[in-house]
Order: C-alpha cells, then sequence, then structure tokens
C-alpha cells in the first residue's frame, strides 16, 4: 500500500524473538496423547470411537451435527485408553479421548487429496479437515471461507504480523513452509473468486518477506499477491488493526470482516489449506514455538495434536528450574494453564514457561492518571474511566465508553506504571454490560 | 505410566508481561529533571539550597511513611512521589526560609493535601502547590523575603523583591537583564529562578515521554500571547516567576491534570489566563501558584467533558478516529 495513513496507536514491546533461527524439529510421537472433543469456538464433539478401539492417524474421532464446530481427528496410530470428562485451560471441563500410542503413526485409510471443483466442494473439504482458525480464536474455518455476501468480497488478507513477543512459529512456517502459503492463497482466491491477496507481516521479519516475494515473482502472481510489510508495532495481528492498516477500513467490535468485503486469515490456517488439498490429511499436528526461562532448549516444533506440554517440554531439554507460570500463547494475550499436564490443542502457537519473575503477578499500585494506557489502546478507549465503571459496576457507562470495542490486546496493561489490571476488568466490563443488557 | 505434573502453576490474566516503566522511575526521572535547576539554584543562593531541599525531601517521605505506618496502609515512601513533592515544596519558596516553616508546608502536602485524600492518585490539588500557597498565606513575611541573588550582590545577606515585585511597585521600574532572566541571577524562589535550567529539564521529560508537550506549550503560549496583547515583554513574563517550573513540572502533575489531550490543552490555558490575570490586575505579584491551584479544581470537570466527547457516537465507524 503507497498512500500514507494514520497508523492506530500501538505499542512497543521487547521481542524476545530468541527462537527465531531455530529451524522447526519434528516432536516424536509420545506415549500417550489426549484429545480434545472441543478444539474450536461452537458445540463440542461427540467422541465416535470407544475404550479399547484401534485408531489411525487422521481418522475421525470426534463430529458433530451443529453448524459452528470442527471435526476431531486422531493424531496418531494406537489404543483409546480412555473416553473421559477433564478440566481443561479455561477452567471448565471437556470430555476428552486419550490414546495409548503405538508408535507405527499408521495413516487412516481414505486420506487422499480431496477433490475440489467448485465453492462447495471447497468449503465441504475444509469442514472435513477440522480446520480451524489457528491463530488464536479457533473459529471453524469452513463458516470463514462461506460468508453469506459472498458475491461483496473481494480481499484476503493473510494475517503473519507474528506481533506477540516470543512466538516465531509463524515466521519459521514463512521461512520453511512457503510454498503451502502461496498455495493456500491460490486456492482461497480461486474458489472464492477473490480478486485481491495481501500477505501482512511485520518488519522484524525481512527474510520472510523476501522468500514470499521472491515465490509470488517466480509464480507470476506479483499482480494479485502482495506482501505488505507492517510497522513492527503491537497489537499489529489483531484482527481490526490489520484489516486497517491494510485496507484502511475500520470495522467495529462484533461485525465480520466480510462485511467490509475482507476474508482475514492466519497464515498458518492458509499454509494448512494448501497442505490439506494436496496430502488431504487433517489437522492433527501443529507447529509451535517453546520458550521462556524455565526452558532448557527453546526452539520451534512441530507436535501431534494432544500431546501433554510436560511431554513437550521434555523433548525440549526439559525444565532448567521449577516453572512458575506457563502460557499457551505469547505474553500479551496467551492463557496462563493451571498445570502442564494439560494437551496443546488446534489453536496453540507457543508455550512460554517462566521461572521467575516474569511469571510474577505484579502488585498494583494507585492509578497516578498518566494517560498511557489510553495513548496505547488502538482503539481510542479509556482504561482508566472504563476500570471506574467496571468497580461501581456501571453498565450505562461502560455502554457509553464502549467496553466492547475493547479486544483485550492489553496493551493498556502493559504500560501502566502502577500495574493495574485493565485489560482483564474490561473483561470483566464486558461480563457486567452483557449481564445488564440481558435483564 | 507415572510422571511428575506440576499442577500448581500461577494462574493469572493477560498480558502476562510489563513494560518496566513504573510509578517509581517516572517519578525519579522527574527528580532527575529538576536536577539542572536545583544546581542553578544552588550557584545563585549558596549552599543553604542544598540543606533546605535535604530538610523538604526527609520531611516529605518521612511524614509519607509514618502516615502509612499509623493508618495500616501500604508502605508507599519509597516510590519517589514524597521525595518529588518535597523537591517542588523546596523549589517552591525562598531560599532563607527557616527549616520549621518548610517542614509545616511539607506535613500540609503529603498530609492534608494528599493522603488525607487517599494518597498518590486520589488527591485532587497538587500537594507542592498548595503547600506553598498555604504557607505564603500563613508565613506572608518569610515567604516574601527573597534572598537577592549572589551574584547580583556577593554576598547573600541582602534580600529585595522579585522581578515580578519591582514590576507590581511600578511600570517603570528597572527590570533585570533578559540574560540574567532566563538563567537565573535574579530573585525568587529557590528553584524557579533560571528559565533554561527548567526549560532543559522540561524537555528532557518530554522526550523520555514522560509528559506530554501540550501542557507546557499551551501555558507558555498563552502567557506569551497575553503579554503581547498587554503590551508587556512576552520573555520577562515567561522567565519571571513560577511559569516555568509550574508549566514543566507544576501544571504537568498526572494526578491533577486532564488525561485527554485535549483537556491538557484547556488546562494549561487556563493556567496561563489566570496567571496573567493575577499578573497584570492582581494584588500579588505573581500568579502561576494560584493559577494552577484553580485549574486544578476544574480538572475533574475538564476531565468529563473531553471524555463525553471522546465517547460520543461518531458517524464513522470503528476505531481509526482519532479522539482528541
Amino acid at each position: 500500500m503507497s498512500q500514507q495513513r494514520k497508523h492506530l496507536h500501538s505499542i512497543h514491546v521487547a521481542h524476545h524473538k530468541n527462537t527465531s533461527g531455530c529451524e522447526t524439529r519434528q516432536m516424536p510421537v509420545p506415549a500417550e496423547v489426549c484429545i480434545p472433543m472441543s478444539m474450536h469456538i461452537g458445540a463440542p464433539c461427540k467422541p465416535l470411537v470407544k475404550k479399547g478401539d484401534e485408531v489411525k492417524v487422521g481418522q475421525l474421532i470426534g463430529d458433530t451435527d451443529a453448524f459452528v464446530s470442527a471435526p476431531i481427528h486422531s493424531s496418531v496410530s494406537g489404543t483409546v485408553k480412555a473416553i473421559e470428562e477433564q478440566r481443561n485451560a479455561m477452567g471448565g471441563y471437556d470430555q476428552v479421548v486419550v490414546i495409548t500410542t503405538d508408535g507405527k503413526q499408521e495413516i487412516a485409510e481414505g486420506i487422499e487429496a480431496p477433490k475440489v471443483e467448485n465453492l462447495a466442494d471447497f468449503v465441504a473439504a475444509i469442514r472435513r479437515s477440522g480446520l480451524v482458525g489457528l491463530g488464536g480464536a479457533s473459529f471453524p474455518t469452513h463458516i470463514k471461507f462461506n460468508p453469506k455476501n459472498i458475491e461483496e468480497v473481494d480481499t484476503l488478507i493473510v494475517n503473519a504480523a507474528e506481533c506477540e513477543p516470543y512466538i516465531t512459529s509463524d515466521h519459521r512456517l514463512m521461512l520453511e513452509d512457503t510454498a503451502d502459503i502461496i498455495d493456500g492463497m491460490t486456492h482461497v482466491m480461486k474458489y472464492l473468486e477473490l480478486s485481491k491477496g495481501y500477505i501482512g507481516v511485520e518488519g522484524n521479519k525481512p527474510d520472510a518477506i523476501e522468500k514470499l516475494k521472491a515465490l509470488i515473482a517466480e509464480r507470476g502472481l506479483a499482480d494479485k499477491i502482495e506482501v505488505v510489510t507492517l510497522q513492527t508495532t503491537y497489537p499489529q495481528g489483531a484482527e481490526r488493526v490489520m484489516i486497517y492498516e491494510i485496507t484502511g477500513k475500520t470495522m467495529d467490535a462484533g461485525v465480520l470482516p466480510a462485511s467490509l468485503g475482507v476474508i482475514l486469515s492466519n497464515v498458518t490456517s492458509i499454509a494448512f489449506v494448501g497442505q490439506y488439498l494436496r496430502t488431504g490429511m487433517p489437522l492433527v499436528k501443529k507447529r509451535m514455538t517453546v520458550d521462556g526461562s524455565a526452558v532448557n532448549e527453546p526452539g520451534n516444533i512441530i507436535a501431534p495434536l494432544g500431546t501433554r506440554i510436560a511431554d513437550i517440554i521434555a523433548f525440549c531439554g526439559g525444565y532448567k528450574a521449577e516453572p512458575k507460570k506457563i502460557l499457551m500463547g505469547g505474553p500479551m494475550m496467551g492463557r496462563a494453564i493451571f498445570s502442564d499436564s494439560l494437551p496443546i490443542v488446534k489453536n496453540n502457537n507457543a508455550i512460554l514457561a517462566f521461572a521467575g519473575a516474569q511469571g510474577l503477578v505484579p502488585e498494583e499500585t494507585n492509578c497516578i492518571s498518566c494517560g498511557r494506557c489510553h495513548r496505547a489502546c488502538p482503539f481510542n478507549l479509556l482504561p482508566t474511566a472504563l476500570s471506574d465503571a467496571m468497580e461501581q459496576k456501571d453498565a450505562a457507562r461502560l455502554e457509553k465508553l464502549r467496553v466492547m470495542q475493547c479486544m483485550e490486546c492489553g496493551s493498556c496493561a502493559y504500560v501502566c506504571p502502577a500495574r493495574r489490571p485493565l485489560g482483564f476488568n474490561n473483561k470483566l466490563g464486558k461480563a457486567i454490560l452483557k449481564e445488564a443488557q440481558s435483564k | 505410566m507415572e510422571q511428575k505434573y506440576y499442577n500448581n502453576l500461577i494462574v493469572s490474566s493477560s498480558p502476562h508481561a510489563v513494560n518496566n516503566e513504573d510509578t517509581r522511575r517516572i517519578m525519579l526521572t522527574v527528580i532527575a529533571a529538576l536536577i539542572p535547576s536545583l544546581c542553578v539554584s544552588t550557584y545563585v543562593f549558596g549552599f543553604r539550597v542544598i540543606t533546605l531541599t535535604l530538610v523538604c525531601v526527609v520531611a516529605s517521605v518521612l511524614f509519607e511513611y509514618v502516615w502509612n505506618l499509623l493508618m495500616k496502609k501500604p508502605q508507599t515512601a519509597t516510590d519517589g512521589s514524597a521525595a518529588l513533592t518535597g523537591l517542588l515544596i523546596a523549589f517552591n519558596v525562598p531560599s532563607n526560609l527557616p527549616f520549621y516553616i518548610a517542614i509545616i508546608g511539607c506535613a500540609v502536602g503529603i498530609i492534608v493535601v494528599k493522603n488525607l485524600f487517599g494518597g498518590l492518585g486520589c488527591n485532587l490539588f497538587n500537594p507542592a502547590i498548595t503547600a506553598r500557597i498555604v504557607l505564603f498565606i500563613s508565613f506572608a513575611t518569610e515567604m516574601t523575603t527573597w534572598p537577592l541573588p549572589k551574584t547580583m550582590t556577593g554576598t547573600d545577606a541582602l534580600v529585595g523583591p522579585t522581578p515580578l515585585g519591582l514590576l507590581k511597585e511600578s511600570s517603570d521600574a528597572v527590570l533585570p537583564a533578559t540574560k540574567d532572566m532566563a538563567f537565573g541571577f535574579i530573585g525568587g524562589s529557590m528553584g524557579e529562578v533560571s528559565a533554561i535550567a527548567l526549560l532543559i529539564g522540561g524537555l528532557f521529560l518530554i522526550f523520555t515521554k514522560v509528559i506530554t508537550p501540550h501542557i507546557p506549550v499551551a501555558f507558555i503560549g498563552t502567557v506569551a500571547v497575553i503579554s503581547l496583547l498587554a503590551g508587556q515583554d512576552p520573555i520577562f513574563h515567561i522567565c519571571a516567576g513560577g511559569v516555568m517550573l509550574g508549566a514543566f513540572f507544576m501544571a504537568t502533575d498526572y494526578v491533577t491534570s486532564p488525561l485527554l489531550g485535549s483537556g491538557k490543552i484547556v488546562f494549561g490555558i487556563g493556567c496561563g489566563v489566570m496567571t496573567m490575570l493575577i499578573r497584570l490586575f492582581g494584588n500579588y505579584p505573581e500568579g502561576v501558584s494560584f493559577a494552577i491551584l484553580l485549574m486544578n479544581v476544574l480538572n475533574p470537570h475538564i476531565d468529563n467533558i473531553c471524555e463525553h466527547f471522546l465517547t460520543k457516537p461518531k458517524k464513522v465507524k470503528g476505531g481509526a478516529n482519532d479522539g482528541k
């Protein structure tokens, strides 16, 4: 994009991209995997296997008739050991299928490249693949690729900003599986009849930008696909921020990008589309960054879905020190989990284990009204006022202050010198407003 | 399979990282920015500047410490804010002020103005400014006995009026040379005399993004415009009295100034107008502290009005609006 446009507010965070030079290693199959029946937004799947069943790689083991959902496949070959309820990272309970692996990794019958001729075939194939938004939202992709106003949609934006500190899995993907990304984009643009494709990459990954540009030129797609170098600030990879930075279109929370004529998808999801249409192997493994002060050998790995975090850390040289805090995802928006026995799911792109100060929760002090939170907010919200309104449970003021526009990127809390949990307060504020509105 | 899991990890809400700029660091940066002025002041008024400053800083920190101890509140004496208040109180009094008066000022600033309202972040008025005004009214003689700079007299025994005092006495008084006013070789409160040293500190704060330029520019700009309109020398009015100290270090106090840029501009203009009204038409020669205190009173209203405009529904959708 050549025209100059005012950037949204953003912040500089310490990158800690320690692992960007670490080539991805394939993790060997662990002795046991634990596959949750809900790895997406929407209805959980029902297990299609029972205790004692033999399963193979890519075999469908969970599905449902619900529209907003995505099927679950086995990531290993082995025997179903148990189907049980297990507490998940959010604190709720999920049904999980525990599989004892046999190490052979036999591939299930009928895994072959899907035949796709039109949009309906394409959407059906994507649903069968079990793909969900791999950037973190885990929204079922087959719904995203089939918007109601498809004739108005003309742009595909591939989100490869990777603005979270530490995480380099998308960066490695762009270097190692460049062709998959371009294949995936070509397929999506062909079947959805989109005329223009953009890949948004932060400027701190010049080698990836170079490689993508070279391949686009080699394939003669330069007039259709453009690599956009974004400024290296947080949160460039947030959906609404990226759409604005690339197209100049602004979007409210709760609105689908399709209403602006845009389909926005994470680069890992797009690369998977390319892979799936070539091989037919459903989503059963995931590339992720393992890093943090408690990990001996940080790096990028590809692990079967359902692998327990403890097994992944063991593969990465084990713990250097006793972990105090483990994150699924990056430090800005990732989720702190209570146990390393939890399995990795489809949308995980990093496991970060911290031993020392970084794991601890800083002490909150009084707000000094410095205004840094407001100046950090991409959507120009007033985090201090929002927190006041939340504490007073003032739903009307929360609504006036546009609490629903908050995407919980955490920029405000990151810059707060008083260490107030402003982003978390907005989460609570949203809950208060929703409750008031439902009355 | 027996395996040991860590099942007691810390669970907290994101983000799990914070900037290294915390409240203490901000306070220490402001203190550092006041050092040039302190140096000039020591040169101009002699070593008593240092002892008076130390008395004020120690007294303020002690009052904060004892208050928190007695009230069983979390200890905040080391967060730098009490030390900064003490430093600013010292900057706002004449260098020959008796120590006990300075200590009373610190008690007013720290206990009455700050902690009775709930401590850092909850005070309505700038503690240093309010302390200065309380002292000014309670100890009028001591607070207006200005030592003359050593460079002017060769000794610090003599006292005399400040440049603004001279101007108040008669409109054709012989005012100090602009150069002396800029460097600080004039009478006045110990920290306010050197416009250049304060400017260096203020620019340092803007450069390190501790403060935004809104308030100082609006404040000083307004002072300049009004003095031009009144047919007086704008440079004189900017360098004299507490304008530089007030504009960069007192009016920009986060807690008692508006949050939004638009509000800051209104606040700065208000400070400038009040200052000049007092200087031109009031009984007192100097009006910066009253101006800032008055704008402190208006601050919550300015914030509310700005918030209203910021959150007013706009025609353009979403986030790209700059809600200035």
